[in-house]
């Protein structure tokens, strides 16, 4: 069993008992803990179930590489799902259950895909269920989604907060090991701004358990002297529980700083994701012991070397009472020496190398350690839990010589260096057959804007393999990246280190070298998801050869811990069955982030209130408080229409075009775009960007125009008014308004540049109200201060004055075919201009009006709308615009392709009126159909509705579409089927339903 | 006049900074020839301030200069003087190629204040505010989370920032979020 023992534990207050609560059970841990040592000091070895195929998982590793160990962590609002358990520290208080088993961990009905998996290779899926097609869908996916998967998607809304930070260093430093440490003090030295990063809550690393002496010291006096020195250089800065996410192009990297996950319910935002720029980044990431791939090595209790001897040191945590160790390198025996230190058993060491090992073997062999060379194990023996071993010779098939009874195995296959940071931006890699394990090349880095490398590695990470070695390649990488931030090194020697003498390792792939089949589908490469080194094979013999196509055919490294531990190992057995050498197979593509981080902390803070920007006009309160129904457009909100209480949104609708027909309307039109463009070229330029004349509109006049992209498909509409000799103000759509002040500020700025034009968009700077009805200018005649008689102020003239005391501009146009006024007022007195109009108008019964009663009033005067009868493929010709396409000009925005054979077709679809038989609103998007079916198999049409309403002038269904050949049809009756196989037949009419001439807006 | 009001009407929060809206503030946007005597001229005349260098903001009592772009100025004085003001600037570059206009009430303006004023714009806009890098007086255009704005260092402790008026109360909120007591980074 695995259980605490009576040592201290390096990292433990054994001061402070912690209790939490795993599968509904109460247990005991200490402060210091991680969920991992804390369970397994309740002897928890079982800790989850395997995803395909349901096998009982225990922990292996003890860091962020870790595969198995993953739980629904918290509850509620604080509910997440695989959570490692190894960077999960105990907190008070902490809820955790097991995934992936049903009806329990103990007794689980899915492990029968265990006893079928050989019926269940890789591959299966694509090949059993390609036939029927129909079936994957309704049977066979919803039965393999119930028994694959891991944790549960949260059902609460999270209940913390999360924040972003912009960060500016010359040097950032990812690692906080004893590289690190030293990389930070090297480049702090120089006087360059240096931020160092640790993903664990500990600085040191590896060192402290390892039992390294720097500087004649142990490590952790080294590690603690180093912290003080680094705590006197202001311009070092160094945080713990953030991770190096992801390195990207100049020098950009992403970190995960985790707050509050330790302590949740406090007033911290639980993360905070850091986007940093970095002038030089040093990755000391470390490495990650690789497993040995013998059969049975998922069984739990087998675990790699290192987090054994990490738990004892660490946590004093045993993972049994004896412990085999199995390698092929000499840095497992340190695990053995640790287990013996702390009076545990370790009943033989296995070592798969002919001559075994050197300084670190002489010293187990002392101790009295069984020490049996050029073996391997066979076979691992338990199902919940190792029972025993089976011991054979390495070179032979895996017949079983000596049973040794166990209750834990600690492997080691060596070392692969951490290089996923480097290798995000471009770093290239090298491989190393002396320890069998990629490295970056230092000749091949990430490169910068100047093709200088911006990344560079050292220490474990860059394959050292001692400490003294690390410390020197740190301190060499931090007063090289000092030196190209501008700083100035300082002539000092790294520490140094005591190293032991290491006999080389040796690489196995596989354990033993002549397995067979049968031993084979029982070695995992990849504990998550379930890949035995004879699927990696599989997919080799059927012509996988690519790394990157194996790793999707069988799923290796695609899980949450993204193949950290399975990647070389795979790779290795597929370069075997390939009979390739290992670099001409090369890695997967190394993708941030390095280990999965929160949605949460992607989105930062935006959510609740500040999910979105909301823009608001200076009427949003009044409409808040006098039922609005909001139309979001764009990032505003825009009234749809104001709800008396009781009414329904349609009636709303209904109730503001009667009365603004009848009487006075009032619009909140502030939304609409302002552009201000003005110079000497300023006529010109207009005369470019719309399809119309604008250098010809007299200053005190209004003109309707269009603009289309050089595409020559329409883009935006809106009336222009001419201020001044050199002036022109355009209004715009609301949705263009930025839009459009850039395609401006484009053409000025790469196409016309030597034009002398200025734009400003003043859209915000007016709050702009339509005054409309036959009753609009007798209110603002009532206001007074300025003429605004037909005589005065004809229709499509503008002119500035007072009215009601306010500073006004006010356009004589209509959107809606009444007489209407366009009044524009500072913002700031948007509101309470807003107001007098509304008190003014009270005698006759002024009605504010929304968006929708807008649209159905200019659909009844057959105005087209930008986005409803234009979605980009349509031109103005298509919508009967040809008046506004001037022919005296040489050129616009999107003339010649105007001219183009298709653009030019008489087949395009052509913009008309549509009138229902029955008095019936077409469905909106509706398409008419005619006989017969296209190439597809699809029904073939003759035209679709664009826009469509109730019309309460007219009290029938109205609508726009464009039609085959619909201008010449008028008359002619299509048919517009429903979604309910209904059809609805359809005249075609005028698009102009209302006053065609006109005499009710010129008045 | 009197019934021109703020957007936020003069908001306020406090937490690892003050966060305040300042009210109305005349602002003219000025597109010229940023070399010709006669803007810079103009500017003084009315602000008797110097024309700012690339990426700063020169200030004196309630006046300001700020530089907006190779072609833009933004000129910032009492609210209750902007039009007539406007209309002198404009008066004196008739003879020039220039767009001078009065954007007071298109935008709305804060003060941020206090120890934690520096990381609390750091957590919404990608600047690098660290004391070394980000003096009194420079001035920057840049985003704010999701929407446009610009600010500077008025005074070692007090950044005035401005963005639009429509996205006056998210920026607002953005400010407090970002301030909330408990959040300090104690990185800048």
């Amino acid at each position: 069993m695995s259980t605490r023992l009576s040592s201290a534990g390096r990292l433990l207050n054994r001061e402070a008992a912690v209790k939490f609560n795993f599968n509904g059970k109460y247990l005991q841990g200490y402060e210091g803990d991680t969920l991992a040592s804390a369970l397994l000091a309740n002897d928890q070895m079982l800790m989850g179930r395997s995803f395909k195929y349901h096998r009982p998982r225990g922990v292996v590793a003890s860091g962020a590489e870790e595969p198995n160990g993953l739980v629904n962590l918290g509850q509620g609002a604080r509910f997440e799902p695989n959570a490692r358990v190894t960077t999960t520290e105990l907190f008070e208080g902490l809820v955790a259950e097991s995934q992936n088993h049903w009806p329990s961990l103990e007794f689980d009905i899915g492990v029968v895909n265990n006893y079928a998996a050989r019926l269940l290779p890789a591959g299966f899926y694509y090949k059993t269920f390609i036939h029927p097609r129909a079936a994957w869908k309704h049977v066979f996916e919803p039965v393999i989604r119930k028994s694959a998967g891991l944790g549960r998607a949260p059902k609460s809304r999270d209940a913390d907060r999360y924040e972003h930070f912009y960060a500016f260093v010359d040097v950032l430093i990812i690692g906080g090991g004893i590289a690190g440490l030293q990389a930070a003090r090297a480049a702090g030295a120089a006087g360059v701004k240096v931020l160092l990063i640790e993903q664990t809550p500990h600085w040191g690393g590896r060192a402290p358990v390892d039992g390294a002496e720097i500087a004649g010291k142990p490590a952790g006096d080294w590690i603690r002297d180093t912290l003080k020195a680094l705590g006197k250089m202001p311009n070092v800065q160094i945080r713990t529980r953030m991770m190096g996410a992801g390195i990207y192009d100049h020098g950009y990297a992403l970190a995960y700083e985790r707050l509050s996950d330790h302590a949740p319910d406090n007033d911290l935002p639980r993360h905070r994701l850091w986007r940093i720029r970095a002038g030089q980044i040093i990755t000391t990431t470390g490495a990650i012991e690789r497993p040995l791939s013998f059969a049975g090595n998922d069984i739990p209790g087998v675990m790699l070397a290192s987090a054994v001897r990490d738990y004892v040191v660490n946590y004093a945590v045993s993972p049994g009472d004896r412990t085999v160790v199995v390698t092929n390198n000499d840095d497992a025996y340190r695990t053995a020496l640790v287990l013996k230190e702390a009076g545990l058993e370790v009943p033989m060491i296995v070592d798969a190398r002919p001559d075994g090992g050197g300084a670190l073997a002489e010293q187990a062999k002392a101790l009295g350690i069984r020490v049996e060379t050029g073996t391997a194990i066979a076979k691992v023996n338990g199902g919940k839990r190792v029972t025993a071993v089976e011991i054979c010779p390495q070179a032979g098939e895996g017949k079983s010589m000596t049973l040794v009874p166990c209750d834990a195995v600690a492997m080691s296959g060596g070392w692969s260096p951490v290089v996923h940071l480097w290798s995000h931006c471009g770093g290239k890699l090298i491989w190393d057959a002396d320890h069998a394990h990629f490295r970056p090349d230092p000749d091949r880095p990430p490169l910068g804007a100047d093709g200088q490398g911006f990344v560079s590695v050292a220490g474990f990470a860059n394959g050292a393999m001692g400490f003294g070695d690390a410390l020197r390649d740190a301190d060499d990488a931090g007063k090289a990246a000092a030196k190209a931030t501008g700083g100035t090194p300082k002539r000092s020697a790294a520490p140094k280190a005591v190293d032991v003498e290491m006999a080389p390792m040796a690489p196995v792939w596989k354990m033993p070298q002549g397995a067979g089949y049968k031993l084979r589908s029982k070695m995992w490469l990849d504990f998550q998801n379930d890949v035995k080194v004879s699927d990696v094979q599989l997919a080799a013999q059927e012509g996988f050869e690519s790394v990157e196509h194996t790793k999707r055919y069988t799923t290796l490294g695609m899980a949450t811990d993204q193949g950290k531990l399975s990647n070389i190992n795979g790779l290795a057995v597929l370069a075997d069955s390939l009979n390739a050498e290992i670099p001409q197979v090369g890695t997967t593509t190394f993708r941030p982030p390095y280990t999965p981080i929160s949605m949460g902390a992607i989105g930062g803070e935006a959510r609740g209130e500040i999910f979105q920007p909301l823009r608001r006009t200076p009427t949003h309160d009044w409409a808040e408080e006098h039922g609005v129904y909001w139309e979001p457009v764009g990032h505003w909100r825009r009234a749809y229409c104001y709800n008396h209480k009781g009414e329904s949104v349609e009636d709303a609708v209904q109730r503001e075009v009667r009365a603004t027909r009848a009487s006075l309307g009032l619009l909140d039109a502030s939304t609409l775009g302002k552009i201000i463009v003005k110079g000497p070229d300023a006529g010109r330029f207009l005369d470019m960007i719309y399809t119309n004349m604008m250098s010809t509109l007299k200053p005190g006049r209004c003109r309707y125009g269009l603009m289309c992209t050089e595409n020559g498909f329409l883009t935006d509409d809106g009336v222009v008014a001419r201020l001044d000799e050199d002036t022109w103000l355009c209004h715009t759509t609301t949705g263009g308004a930025d839009r459009i002040h850039a395609h401006m500020e484009e053409w000025l700025q790469t196409e016309w540049w030597d034009w002398k034009v200025y734009t400003a968009n003043l859209t915000e700077q007016y709050a702009q109200f339509a005054v409309v009805g036959p009753n609009a200018r007798k209110l603002l005649e009532k206001l007074g201060g300025m003429d605004v008689s037909k005589e005065a102020l004809p229709f499509m003239a503008w002119a500035d004055g007072k009215i009601g005391g306010f500073d006004t501009r006010v356009f004589r146009i209509s959107f809606s075919g009444e007489l209407s006024y366009e009044i524009a007022v500072p913002a700031s007195q948007g509101r309470a201009f807003w107001d007098t109009l509304l008190d003014a108008g009270e005698e006759w019964d002024i009605t504010p009006y929304g968006t929708e009663a807008l649209h159905v009033m200019r659909a009844e005067k057959g105005f087209i709308m930008i986005g409803d009868e234009t979605d980009g493929t349509v031109i103005p010709q298509d919508l009967g615009l040809d008046w506004a396409l001037s022919k005296k000009k040489d050129d616009y925005l999107g003339k010649r392709a105007q001219e183009r054979s298709h653009m030019a077709d008489p087949e395009r679809w052509k913009l008309v009126g549509l009138e229902t038989l029955d008095g019936s609103v077409l469905p909106d998007g509706a398409y008419a159909v005619v006989e017969g079916d296209n190439e597809n198999g699809q029904r073939k049409t003759e035209g679709r509705v664009t826009s469509t309403y109730h019309s309460p002038t007219l009290n029938h269904g109205i609508a726009m579409g464009l039609v085959l050949h619909g201008p010449d049809r008028m008359g002619a009756v299509l048919d517009f089927p429903k979604v309910d196989g209904t059809i609805v037949k359809a005249k075609i009419v005028s698009p102009v339903f209302y006053d065609p001439d006109g005499e009710k807006q010129n008045v | 006049m009197s019934d021109a009001i703020s957007a936020l009407d003069g908001a306020r929060s406090e937490g690892s900074a003050v966060v305040e809206e300042l009210g109305l503030r005349g602002m003219i946007t000025l597109r010229g020839d940023l070399s010709s005597k006669t803007v810079a001229a103009a500017v003084k005349n009315l602000t008797g301030l110097n024309l700012p260098q690339q990426r700063m903001c020169n200030s004196r009592a309630a006046y300001g200069v700020a530089w907006m772009s190779p072609d833009e100025l933004l000129v910032m004085i009492p609210y209750g003087e902007a039009e007539a003001a406007t209309a002198k600037i404009a008066g004196a570059l008739a003879k020039e190629h220039a767009l001078v206009v009065n954007v007071s009430d298109a935008r709305a303006v804060f003060a941020i204040r206090g120890a934690g004023a520096r990381e609390v714009l750091a957590k919404l806009a990608p600047v690098d505010l660290s004391k070394e890098r980000f003096e009194p007086g420079q001035f920057r255009r840049t985003r704010l989370a999701q929407v446009p704005a610009a600010f500077w260092l008025r005074d070692p402790d007090r950044f005035e920032l401005i963005c639009f008026r429509s996205v006056a109360q998210y920026v607002f909120d953005l400010l407090k979020t970002s301030a909330a007591p408990g959040a300090e980074v104690g990185f800048l």
